[in-house]
C-alpha cells in the first residue's frame, strides 16, 4: 500500500515535470518518423514484399522496438542532472520506498514510451498498415517491457557511472551491438548462419521476433510468448538491480 | 537526542593502480542534548559532513553506534528517517519545480497526506517569508532564498533533529545574518539543530555547544566559552612608551592576578591573566597610581581560532 503510494507519487511528479515540456516527448519521435517516411520506402523492393503494406508489418514493430531500447537507455542523463541538484539525496532522506524511486520514474518513461509508439502506429495506418487490436495491445506490452528494462538498467548505470561523459559512450557501446543483432532494421533471416546463431543470444532478438509475430496477426507463433517471457523476466531482474543502486549510498 | 558511540567510516579511493583507504571519520563519541543548536566545526576534509551523512542514514557506517531521537541507527534506519530532517550543502531543489511544489512533494514522501502537506507548505512559505515567490520556478530564485527553501523542505513533517550541513557557506553576509535568524527559530520552535561549519563566528554565535573536528576526530567539545577559557585566558595589551615600561613591569610583576608577563620590545606590556576585565581596573589604578601615562588599553579575548591553534598545531584559518 505505502509502496503502490510512493511510486504515484513520484510517478505523478515526473510526469509533471514531462509535460512542462512536453517538446521532449515529440523530440523522441523524431527520429523514428524520420525512418518511417525516408527509409521504409525503400523496403518493398529491398524486402522483396508483395505490397509496402507487409514491407510496413515487417518494419515498424522493429521501429518500435529500436524506439523502446533507446528511449529507455538513454533516461539516465536526467537522473544525473537530478543527483547533482541534490534532489536525490534529499528524497533519499525520507522513509520513501527506493523500489518507488526508482519504478515511479521508469513508468512514466513507459508512458511516454506508449505515447510516442501511439504516433508511430497512427502514422503507419497512412501507409495501409493494419493490425488487430488486441495484437497490438500485446505488442504494446512488449515495448513497456522493454522500455521498463532498459529504463531501469539506465537508471541504475547513471547511479554508478555518476557523470554524462561516462554514461554517453557507454550507452552507446551496449546499445550499437544490441541494435545490430536483433534484427529491427532487417530480418535476420537474410542472415548468415553464424549471425543468426549470435543472434540468439540477444533477448532484444526475441523480443523483435515477438513484436513482429503479433503484427503480422500471428498470435499463436511460440515467439510471441518467448519474447514476453524473457523479456518480462530481464525487467524484473533490472527493475531488482536498479532499486538496489537507489538503496545504497549515492550523492 | 543524539548519542553516538566509536562512529567510524573510511573510503578507498583509487589513484593509479594504487588502492588507498582514507580513514574519514575516526571512531566519533557525541552526547547532544535535546533543543540546542549543535555545530560541527571544522576545516573542510575533517570528516564532519561524512558524520553528518552518517547520522542522516545516507551512508552506512562501518563500525559504531548512534541512537537519534530514540531510535537505533544501525537497526532501524527508516525510523531515524521519519524523526530527523537533513538538508544538504550542495542544495536539493529542481530548477524546474516551485518552491510550493517542492514543499508538497517533500512532505508527501514523508507519508503525509495531500491536504495536510499543502497546509504546511503554506504555513512554510510563510515562515521564511518565501510566500511571495511560491509559485515561481527555483531556478529564478536568489541563493538565499533558496537555501530558505532547502532548510524548509528539511523541517516540512516537523523532525525532532534537523542537520544543516554548513547552511550558510556562500551566502552574502546579510542572508546569513537571516539564516541565524532562523536557525535560532528552529531552536525556540524546539527542535534540535546540528550544524556543521567552518566559520569561527558562525560557531560562536550561533551555537550552544561545538565540537571542534580533525583528521576526522573531534579534538575539543563544550560551549564556546569552555573551550575558550579553557585554552588560555585573557591577554591584556598596555601600551607605554620605552622608558616607562621596566618601571611599569616591576610595578606590575608581583600582582597575584597575573599569570605571566612579558614586555614588548617598541614598548607596552603583555599581561597574561584569567579574567580581562577584573584585571584591566587594578593595573589602571597600579600605574595610575605611580604616575606612569599609558597610551593604550587592549583586551584581547581567545577566540576559537586559538581554541583550534592549542588542539590542532594548525590555524583554522590556515587549513
Amino acid at each position: 500500500m505505502k509502496f503502490a503510494r510512493d511510486t504515484w507519487l513520484i510517478f505523478q511528479r515526473q510526469l509533471q515535470l514531462l509535460l512542462r515540456n512536453p517538446v521532449w516527448v515529440f523530440v523522441g519521435v523524431f527520429q523514428p518518423v524520420m525512418y518511417l517516411l525516408l527509409f521504409a520506402p525503400l523496403l518493398k523492393p529491398a524486402l522483396n514484399a508483395p505490397t509496402q503494406a507487409a514491407a510496413y508489418k515487417i518494419f515498424v514493430p522493429g521501429l518500435l522496438v529500436l524506439l523502446a531500447i533507446f528511449g529507455g537507455l538513454f533516461q539516465g542523463f536526467g537522473l544525473i542532472a537530478e543527483l547533482r541538484a541534490g534532489v536525490i539525496e534529499r528524497s533519499r532522506v525520507t522513509p520513501i520506498s527506493r523500489l518507488a524511486l526508482l519504478l515511479g520514474r521508469s513508468l512514466r518513461d513507459v508512458v511516454s514510451l506508449i505515447v510516442q509508439a501511439i504516433i508511430i502506429t497512427l502514422l503507419a495506418l497512412l501507409f495501409d498498415l493494419r493490425v488487430f487490436i488486441g495484437d497490438l495491445l500485446l505488442a504494446y506490452l512488449m515495448l513497456a517491457l522493454i522500455a521498463l528494462m532498459t529504463s531501469a538498467v539506465s537508471y541504475g548505470v547513471a547511479l554508478k557511472v555518476k557523470s554524462e561523459d561516462a554514461l554517453a559512450p557507454l550507452m552507446n557501446t551496449v546499445a550499437q551491438p544490441v541494435l545490430l543483432l536483433s534484427g529491427i532494421l532487417l530480418p535476420l533471416t537474410f542472415a548468415p548462419g553464424w549471425l543468426q546463431g549470435v543472434a540468439e543470444w540477444n533477448p532484444f532478438s526475441w523480443a523483435v521476433d515477438g513484436t513482429r509475430a503479433l503484427f503480422a496477426g500471428d498470435l499463436a507463433n511460440d515467439k510471441v510468448w518467448q519474447g514476453l517471457g524473457i523479456i518480462a523476466v530481464l525487467a524484473a531482474a533490472g527493475v531488482f538491480w536498479a532499486a538496489r543502486q537507489f538503496a545504497r549510498s549515492v550523492r | 537526542m543524539i548519542e553516538t558511540r566509536g562512529l567510524r567510516k573510511s573510503f578507498r579511493s583509487r589513484q593509479g593502480r594504487e588502492t588507498k583507504t582514507v580513514d574519514a571519520v575516526r571512531g566519533v563519541n557525541l552526547q547532544v542534548p535535546a533543543g540546542e543548536i549543535f555545530g560541527f566545526l571544522g576545516p573542510n576534509g575533517a570528516g564532519k559532513t561524512t558524520t553528518l551523512r552518517m547520522l542522516a542514514t545516507l551512508i552506512e557506517p562501518d563500525g559504531g553506534e548512534a541512537t537519534i531521537a530514540g531510535a537505533d541507527l544501525r537497526k532501524d534506519p527508516a525510523e531515524v528517517r521519519r524523526r530527523i530532517g537533513y538538508v544538504a550543502q550542495g542544495g536539493s531543489t529542481w530548477d524546474e519545480s516551485t518552491a510550493r511544489e517542492e514543499l508538497v512533494l517533500h512532505a508527501r514522501m514523508y507519508g503525509i497526506g495531500k491536504a495536510d502537506a499543502h497546509r504546511r507548505a503554506v504555513r512554510a512559505l510563510e515562515a521564511f517569508q518565501l510566500t511571495e515567490y511560491a509559485d515561481r520556478k527555483c531556478k529564478t530564485y536568489s541563493g538565499g532564498q533558496r537555501r530558505r527553501v532547502e532548510i524548509a523542505l528539511g523541517i516540512i513533517h516537523e523532525p525532532k533533529i534537523v542537520f544543516l550541513d554548513e547552511p550558510t557557506t556562500g551566502l552574502d553576509p546579510q542572508s546569513r545574518a537571516h539564516m541565524w535568524d532562523e536557525i535560532r527559530r528552529l531552536r525556540t520552535e524546539g527542535m534540535t539543530v546540528f550544524i556543521t561549519t567552518h566559520y569561527l563566528d558562525e560557531a560562536d554565535a550561533l551555537c550552544d555547544r561545538i565540537a571542534i573536528m580533525d583528521h576526522g576526530e573531534v579534538v575539543a567539545e563544550g560551549t564556546p566559552a569552555e573551550l575558550k577559557r579553557e585554552i588560555s585566558g585573557d591577554v591584556v595589551l598596555v601600551g607605554l612608551d620605552v622608558a616607562s615600561t621596566p618601571q611599569a613591569a616591576e610595578l606590575l610583576d608581583s600582582e597575584e592576578y597575573l599569570n605571566k608577563l612579558e614586555t614588548v620590545d617598541e614598548g607596552g606590556l603583555r599581561l597574561y591573566v584569567d579574567e580581562g576585565t577584573t584585571a584591566i581596573p587594578q593595573v589602571l589604578r597600579r600605574l595610575d597610581h605611580a604616575g606612569l601615562v599609558m597610551s593604550s588599553i587592549e583586551l584581547h579575548r581567545p577566540s576559537l581560532d586559538d581554541v583550534f591553534l592549542t588542539k590542532t598545531g594548525r590555524s583554522l584559518r590556515e587549513s
